[in-house]
């Protein structure tokens, strides 16, 4: 009865986008589950195994340049650039995380920053990547496999595709040893070392799957938006988003960062057209307060609040 | 002679850099919470100090304290109503509070002072002075000198002094010290206040020379970190010789390499540090 419900709700959210018919809301419904996929990838290692990084742009961007950059050096579908994000993201991955998975939370996270602004200032004097220009994409699609379309749906049905899968490996993850592992890191990591759970080797993984699905979701973005620059894709407030996206809805919880970006992208995107520029200024201060706010009351997330009620008054 | 000029306005920027990442490394050391806000509160500071001058017509002797002081008091309150109730809980809620803070202050700046960048006139501490075949801007080395004696005292607090005796006690070890009749709250609370006005002091003084911007705080709180993890966490000593050192290398880099690539040598230092020596140089391994 349950499961029938939920594909129910599934089927009906799926094809809401087709029936609505307007491109601006359409947009935004694809944007969501953007926004989704990658809080979903920072959730792997944020939220399940507890590490915090405020830096996952650098893994967002590799997956963005490598998209556009296989465009413009071999005219290949932007689509094409993925895997070389993904495999860019992996080694990025283990420069950060094998010397910072030995030390204490803290490091983690000081170095996801630094490593992702030392490459945004690399990316934004390389010539090869456009500068503090930026790359393009196709300016007209030349087939199917540009996966250039001028309705947002497409994009809807394959950003639709990818979180499908991402919640999938997520969830498998959680219910594998490797899961069960990572909740032992998260809740004490030496009591969990001493119990001879092997620690690095567990934070690598969850970090790995983490930075590669974030690069599929920065390859996801360049082939939609088809354009890429440093501030874009590689910017803080790229690692921002997914840290707020994720910690709002319930870092470590399967849909809490589907729920972030549902409440956060409509309230983005109806601020930004009311204020315009100005307003993604007044967009960060309300972030700011909302993540410190999350951490100060509630570390669980929104998710938390709903699941707390019912246990408590049974 | 020009490599001589570039090495010693490194070492005064060192300075000011060693004297705001005591601050970060005597709350670290303290009770094991990064600040991820600290390079924002030198931004603060510094708006302070614009704010101060071009408003109200503030002399330096005047505009430095002032923003020690109102640093020391969001110290004060930063601890009071977040730190202390995050620090037992889950590090995610940890990080996430100075970091969401560390937005909230950059952005609020972003929002009242806009993106451009200010400075304050030159003029501000007289013109330059020559000291041995050197030609130096007076404000960057008043800002070294009292960067340099600031920090030393610092040290000389935690060392020589009942007070300073007290900050460490709860720092080794909480509980013990609270069994010997020290307050840890209050403890950790001046460490919070001590390590704010640290950066108060510190971006007062750069902000003489140095351009003001709201996301100016972004770089140099990753410079505090460098430099809390080159010279070994929780030690003000190691901060110092670190700043001094990182300082020079900034300097050095930009004028071997260009001035856009110096934060790109320090961060990358600070990976190759990770790598190799996370202790620090000092810290024993």
């Amino acid at each position: 009865m349950r499961i029938g419900l939920g594909v129910a709700a599934v089927v009906l959210l799926l094809a809401a986008p087709a029936a609505v018919g307007d491109p601006f809301i359409q947009r935004v419904a694809a944007l969501v589950l953007l926004t989704a996929i990658s809080a979903s990838a920072w959730n792997l290692i944020g939220g399940y195994a507890g590490q915090v990084s405020i830096g996952h742009a650098v893994f967002f961007g590799a997956g963005a340049y490598a998209s556009l950059l296989v465009f413009k050096l071999f005219a290949w579908p932007p689509i094409a650039g993925a895997p070389f994000g993904i495999a860019v993201s992996l080694v990025l991955a283990l420069l950060i995380g094998v010397p910072t998975f030995r030390l204490r939370g803290h490091y983690f996270s000081m170095a996801t920053i630094a490593v992702a602004e030392l490459i945004r200032i690399v990316v934004g004097n390389w010539p090869l990547l456009g500068a503090a220009v930026g790359l393009m994409g196709p300016a007209v699609p030349r087939g199917l496999a540009d996966l250039s379309f001028l309705s947002p749906l497409p994009y809807f049905y394959i950003f639709a595709a990818v979180e499908a899968a991402l919640l999938w490996v997520t969830w498998a993850m959680a219910r594998s040893r490797t899961g069960y592992y990572l909740r032992a890191v998260r809740a004490g990591e030496r009591a969990a070392l001493s119990l001879g759970v092997p620690v690095l080797r567990y934070k690598l993984v969850a970090l790995l799957l983490s930075a590669g699905f974030t690069a599929l979701a920065g390859s996801l973005y360049a082939v939609m938006v088809g354009y890429v620059d440093p501030e874009s894709v590689l910017g803080i407030l790229v690692s921002v988003q997914m840290v707020i996206v994720a910690a709002l809805g319930g870092a470590g919880t399967l849909f809490g960062p589907v729920l972030g970006a549902v409440i956060l992208v409509p309230v983005q995107q109806a601020t930004n057209a009311a204020f315009g520029g100005s307003g993604s200024g007044l967009t960060y201060i309300v972030y700011g307060a909302i993540i410190l706010a999350i951490a100060r009351f509630r570390p669980g997330g929104l998710l938390e609040l709903l699941h707390w009620r019912p246990r408590r008054a049974a | 002679m020009i490599l001589a000029q570039v090495i010693v306005s490194g070492l005064l920027l060192g300075a000011v850099y060693a004297l705001f990442s005591s601050g970060l490394t005597l709350i670290w050391g303290m009770m094991n919470v990064v600040n991820f806000a600290h390079g924002d509160f030198v931004m603060l500071a510094m708006y302070v100090a614009f704010v101060a001058y071009t408003l109200l017509h503030l002399p330096p002797l005047v505009f430095v304290p002032l923003a020690a002081a109102l640093l020391f008091l969001l110290g004060l309150f930063v601890y009071a109503a977040i730190i202390r109730h995050v620090t037992r809980g889950p590090m995610l809620a940890q990080i996430l509070s100075t970091f969401g803070l560390a937005l909230l202050l950059r952005y609020t700046a972003f929002w009242i002072f806009s993106a451009n960048f200010v400075t304050l006139p030159d003029t501000l501490v007289g013109g330059t002075v020559a000291i041995g075949g050197l030609r130096l801007q007076a404000a960057r080395l008043l800002a070294g000198a009292v960067a340099l004696v600031l920090t030393v005292g610092l040290h000389l607090l935690l060392t020589r002094t009942a007070l300073g005796s007290r900050l460490l006690a709860v720092a080794e070890d909480r509980a013990a010290a609270q069994l010997v009749g020290i307050r840890p709250d209050r403890m950790q609370g001046l460490a919070w206040g001590i390590g704010a006005a640290s950066t108060g002091i510190a971006g007062a003084l750069i902000a003489m020379f140095y351009y003001i911007s709201p996301t100016v705080g972004e770089s140099l709180a990753l410079i505090a970190f460098v430099t809390v993890c080159l010279g070994g966490f929780g030690s003000v000593p190691g901060a110092l010789l670190a700043g001094l050192a990182i300082g020079v290398i900034e300097a050095l880099s930009a004028y071997l390499i260009g001035a856009v690539y110096q934060d790109v040598v320090v961060y990358a230092l600070f990976v190759v540090l990770l790598w190799f020596r996370p202790q620090g140089l000092l810290g024993q391994a």
